[in-house]
């Protein structure tokens, strides 16, 4: 497997949709070539990094104003 | 009488159908229409002394549906930060994440009565809200007359450019405010057709049909997007965060 091979894999082996043999090889491919596990370990950060929810804030202003928007729907239905 | 009697709601088999249908019924049908162990398991759960934080998901819409509000706004609370996080990263910009936020659950709470809870109450949260943000994505392009399919090619190739690995732990190095902008900003440089593909697909956790079915997408197409949009991903972070 060359590097153009193996980087065409590394988001399917992410996924888990590598069938075995073909993930051996590629295993084997990111043990001895520093450029594609470096691609393949950052990709894998790059996903964790988005979903990280220590790292999102909801704005408290936000937040107050889709509570009172709710309750004004609510107290529009009791309303009706 | 507790007040989420007020309105309540009964289940009932949907006739000729396989699936249970709910049926909204005032408070004296309720009552007489009810057969006893349906009765009874209604009073547990309006009378349960266990914490609105504690309960699980499946019993807090339940009750929302029966009209408990407060059951309805635990949920909001539960999940109203991760809605504005993928509407902020899916429209960029934060008038359009706040409405679509506001109109996510607005929507909900309208259309409750028909979520059949064949999937869970978040996944349902997200098909409302990135069909509201990819819907203001659309205008704000036909205001500038630019059509929201990027003409993204499926089969196109993909070279890594930068081989360098980056700095140790950039979460717990850089400002958090510094990580949020940089994230969303390397999401802005996406097509939006492939920025929504990585949300749905990696952020979200949805499936691949899930998300072929959400953008009207052939599983295929999700996939070779997701390749793209991991990798243009990956170029933009890595310019912030290598090391040098």
């Amino acid at each position: 497997m060359n590097c153009r091979e193996a980087f065409k894999e590394i988001s399917k082996y992410l996924d888990g949709d590598l069938k075995a043999e073909l993930k051996q090889i590629l295993d084997a491919h990111l043990g001895k070539c520093p450029h594609c596990k470096i691609v393949f370990d950052t990709t894998q950060k790059t996903i964790a990094l988005y979903c990280d929810g220590k790292l999102f804030t909801l704005p408290a202003d936000v937040r107050d104003r889709l509570h009172q928007a709710l309750k004004r729907k609510c107290a529009e239905r009791s309303s009706m | 009488m507790n007040e989420s009697f007020r309105a309540e709601i009964a289940p009932c088999a949907v006739a000729g159908s396989s699936t249970m249908g709910y049926t909204f019924m005032p408070a004296l049908e309720v009552g007489l229409g009810m057969t006893a162990p349906l009765l009874l398991q209604a009073n547990r759960m309006s009378l349960s002394p266990q914490k609105l934080s504690e309960k699980p998901e499946s019993l807090l819409v339940t009750e929302a549906k029966s009209g408990n509000y407060e059951a309805f706004e635990e949920l909001v609370s539960r999940y109203e930060k991760k809605i504005y996080r993928l509407a902020l990263r899916l429209t960029g910009n934060n008038e359009d994440a706040e409405d679509v936020l506001q109109e996510t659950f607005l929507k909900a709470y309208e259309h409750l009565p028909d979520f059949r809870q064949d999937s869970l109450f978040y996944t349902w949260l997200v098909r409302i809200a990135v069909n509201e943000g990819l819907m203001r994505l659309r205008k704000l392009r036909s205001d500038k007359s630019e059509p929201l399919e990027d003409k993204v090619s499926d089969d196109g190739q993909v070279t890594p450019r930068e081989f360098r690995d980056w700095k140790p732990n950039p979460e717990e190095t850089m400002q958090q405010k510094e990580m949020e902008d940089l994230l969303l900003k390397a999401a802005q440089a996406l097509p939006p057709s492939l920025r929504a593909v990585f949300l749905l697909r990696d952020m979200e956790e949805l499936s691949t049909e899930e998300t072929a079915n959400l953008l009207g997408l052939t599983t295929g197409a999700v996939k070779a997007r997701l390749f793209r949009a991991r990798m243009q991903l990956r170029e933009e972070l890595s310019q912030a965060l290598k090391q040098e």
